[in-house]
């Protein structure tokens, strides 16, 4: 194949070009030629079809999450907002903080083991590029039902990937969550997040400005990995149908990744970098037209100079090339020496390949001869925007009007204590040890909480003991049943998790994983979760960071749950003050926070029990969650409460369960007045958390939640070695223990 | 009895650590002149009965669904001669 020179193309016009063996749409591929004037070259076209395509453009979600930015609370903590590789918050004491959770699904789907690894690793940069050294790591997962022969594929390698990479870095994941159900059959939802500390006047933007200054790229060296549709573009004959010659699949390496790491991080303390971005998703095509569309000028690349793995590589497919753990920095010419000294006393391989220009084009060379020549916002920004059309699907009615309310209820004690030892047991319920244990949740010495407490929680400073705590929630089944509601109510979880721990709720960053956006009904569903979630960040006054959409999660014609993931990030002043989940001490009180209604729609006991999903979700009131919040921070601070544990799925029975079960200690209970056993125990209703008091502090913690009227009842003591429930039942916690100690083990290992 | 053996590599476009840091460790050691090492499995089979079509046609079912991750991973079949029967067990 002749060089496809930019010459070239403007000499051939009428040459036949694979746009659409690319995944480009004809009206797209029309547009980029009346960008260029011209035809785009084979590298060009490469470029322009990787940076347009749904994962890179947000073609689809763009319109939709724009409100992120327009219903922005107004918040001083935040110090950069979206659009950067992630946001950052000021977390007092000139820290700064910044977190991001992002999907990996469809290669984990191919290859768990990689997939999930360099989903971890991608993360880890673009915490990294920001200026931040990582400390902490996060994964929500989601796969299909616990019994199905493929679960057993995909989530032990999906595990062993997280670990592996994250251990070898030696980062702690500090939480996450693990959610079976049978809509991720086929489409598992691999979230990966990261949080990074640094000081204030560290924080780093991808920027290349300043013309002259060099354009270093850094790391691994660039191979064949994850090259997808561009093999068509390298190979003679463009056979759509045939096998994709390069595997869509990377393989990642963590050591050089930690190398990465520290040598950007010195780079960073001697003030080396202008502008710098890591290399993910569309590698170079992404990192050059990215750094140049921020700047002020243009960028020239010599893609000769480039360090390959493997020689025979093309332009195309270097500009494409995925290969993992490599970065991009904009260097000023006199400092360029001494950061190419840093690189090589880490190992770490870097080479000049460019430099930033006069004028406003993104030029790249190969051998001498010009093969791209565009102006890199057209690449980068300015891709198309589609506003697909959304529609209420018609089962949504059917869906809602199939009450779970109506759903046969436990007719006596024994069959209620028979269920919820079923629920205690089942996959979604039970204790997730066995996977969360081959995660390293201590390594680096900070950690103050991980799971299964309601938040991580890890120490930024050792001195003055200030902390941060980070907590992943979603309910995809919420979200089928009210898509609107169901956002909030992943907010609002997490926003609860985050307060039960002591720490104050300051902003969030979400992981939105949905269907086919082509799917009237599915977008639907994502302009409602978007529309759901920033109101709910405008009433609770926590910001939108950033984050991620991963849209196609379907399998032919079935869409997953919708599953709006999000994750909140809060600041304790002192870590010392957090608040664990576990009822450690007999004879303190049990306390129950909120209001609690008759809500089973979407509930654990009617998956449990009834196999069911039907009816409305839980009210959403997010005056109460901040009241809550606000009243759990201050018990902690002011030490009237020793646990707190937020409630959602499972209700109260669950949460008591998990707190006795963590502590070694019984409880019992008393159903309140005005409620039957099984609405007390089971039902969902949001805004709610049980905590455990002192009896010294009894007085001053209910009239502290008296005087700011948040309801307060107290369901029980800290007592025996059992979970019973005056009048119902008798729960040993031997029992309990085995039903929600041994199910995932018994699945999985 | 007879045995055959698998090798298994990773594909020569996805990226192998384990080679590259022994590629790296040869100069230090005074080896030069290797440009790259790439580093795979070796399976050694002890069949019993005969090595035949049937055989060898388990034997490849067997390495591609547990012996190599065909996703990252390729692998060979060969059959060697018949190891004397003193060695077998």
């Amino acid at each position: 194949m002749t060089l496809d020179t930019v010459k070239h193309a403007a000499e051939t016009p009428a040459v036949d070009q694979p746009w659409k063996e690319l995944g480009l749409k004809q009206d797209e591929y029309a547009r980029i030629r009346e960008i260029l004037g011209r035809r785009p070259t084979g590298a060009e076209l490469a470029m322009y079809s990787v940076m347009w395509s749904e994962h890179c453009s947000y073609k689809s979600s763009k319109v939709h999450l724009k409100q992120f930015g327009e219903k922005a609370p107004e918040n001083d903590a935040l110090l950069v907002g979206i659009g950067e590789n992630a946001g950052v918050v000021d977390v007092g004491q000139g820290y700064a903080v910044t977190f991001k959770v992002e999907s990996h699904n469809h290669p984990s789907y191919i290859e768990p083991y990689q997939g999930a690894a360099t989903g971890v690793g991608g993360i880890v940069r673009d915490i990294l590029a920001m200026g931040a050294r990582p400390v902490a790591v996060m994964d929500p997962l989601r796969f299909g039902a616990a019994d199905h022969p493929d679960t057993k594929r995909v989530l032990p390698g999906v595990v062993a990937g997280i670990g592996g990479y994250g251990n070898c870095l030696g980062l702690p994941n500090i939480g996450g969550e693990v959610v079976f159900d049978p809509c991720y059959q086929g489409n598992p939802l691999v979230n990966a997040l990261c949080v990074g500390v640094m000081k204030h006047e560290d924080i780093h933007l991808a920027k290349a400005s300043g013309t002259g200054n060099k354009v270093i790229l850094y790391g691994a060296r660039t191979g064949g990995d994850g090259i997808g549709g561009v093999s068509v573009l390298a190979s003679e004959t463009f056979d759509s149908t045939g096998p994709s010659r390069r595997p869509a699949v990377q393989v990642g390496d963590p050591f050089q990744e930690k190398l990465l790491i520290e040598c950007t991080l010195e780079i960073f303390r001697e003030d080396l970098v202008d502008g710098i971005q890591d290399l993910g998703g569309a590698g170079l095509s992404c990192a050059t037209s990215e750094l140049a569309s921020a700047g002020s000028g243009g960028m020239r690349v010599e893609l000769d100079t480039v360090p390959l793995r493997d020689a025979t590589l093309s332009p195309e497919e270097i500009l494409m090339s995925e290969s993992q753990e490599r970065m991009c920095a904009v260097v000023e010419p006199g400092k360029v020496d001494r950061f190419l000294e840093i690189c090589e006393k880490w190992d770490v391989i870097a080479t000049v390949i460019g430099e930033v220009t006069e004028g406003e084009r993104l030029e790249i060379f190969w051998h001498g001869e010009q093969i791209v020549d565009v102006p890199p916002r057209t690449v980068a920004h300015e891709g198309p925007v589609y506003e697909r059309p959304y529609a209420r699907p018609e089962w949504q009615d059917a869906l809602q009007a199939d009450d779970a309310g109506a759903l046969a209820r436990p007719a006596n004690a024994d069959e209620l204590r028979e269920q919820i030892l079923k629920l205690v047991a089942s996959p979604n319920q039970a204790s997730k040890a066995w996977i969360t244990d081959q995660y390293d949740r201590f390594v680096q010495g900070n950690t103050v909480l991980a799971q299964p407490e309601d938040s991580g929680m890890v120490r930024v400073d050792e001195d003055s003991n200030l902390g941060v705590a980070v907590s992943t929630d979603g309910n995809g089944r919420y979200a089928k049943l009210d898509p609107y509601a169901g956002a909030q109510l992943a907010l609002a979880e997490s926003y609860r998790n985050v307060a039960a721990s002591g720490a104050k709720p300051l902003a969030i960053s979400n992981c939105l994983n949905f269907g086919s956006p082509e799917d009237p009904a599915v977008m639907w569903q994502f302009a409602e979760a978007t529309r759901g979630l920033a109101d709910g960040c405008l009433e609770l006054g926590t910001p939108v960071t950033g984050g991620n959409v991963s849209l196609y999660n379907q399998t032919g014609e079935t869409a997953i749950h919708p599953t709006p993931v999000v994750a909140v990030l809060g600041v304790i002043d002192d870590v010392n003050r957090r608040t664990p989940i576990a009822f450690a001490e007999e004879g303190q009180l049990i306390y129950l926070l909120g209001d609690t209604h008759e809500e089973f729609g979407g509930s654990a006991w009617s998956q449990v029990v009834h196999d069911h999903l039907g009816g409305l979700p839980p009210r959403v009131d997010l005056e109460r969650e901040k009241l809550l919040a606000d009243i759990l921070i201050s018990a902690s601070r002011d030490g009237m409460i020793d646990a707190a544990h937020d409630l959602s799925d499972g209700g109260v029975v669950q949460a008591v369960v998990e707190s006795c079960l963590r502590g070694g200690k019984g409880a019992r209970l008393v159903v309140p007045d005005g409620l039957d056993a099984f609405t007390f125990l089971l039902s969902e209703s949001a805004g709610r958390a049980i905590v455990a008091v002192p009896r010294s502090e009894e007085l001053r913690f209910t009239d502290m939640c008296g005087a700011r009227g948040l309801p307060v009842t107290r369901i029980g003591v800290i007592d025996g070695d059992s979970v019973e429930v005056q009048g119902e039942f008798d729960l040993p916690l031997s029992e309990l223990r085995t039903a929600h100690e041994e199910t995932v083990p018994g699945l999985l290992a | 009895m007879a045995r055959v053996v698998v090798d298994v590599m990773l594909k020569p476009e996805i990226l192998d650590p384990q080679g590259q840091a022994v590629q790296r460790a040869l100069p230090r050691l005074g080896y030069q002149g290797i440009a790259d090492v790439r580093q795979g499995k070796r399976f050694e089979l002890e069949v019993e009965g005969p090595v035949d079509e049937a055989a060898l046609a388990r034997i490849h079912e067997l390495a591609e669904t547990f012996l190599a991750n065909t996703v990252i991973e390729d692998f060979v079949v060969k059959v060697e001669e018949s190891v004397a029967a003193g060695e077998s067990k």
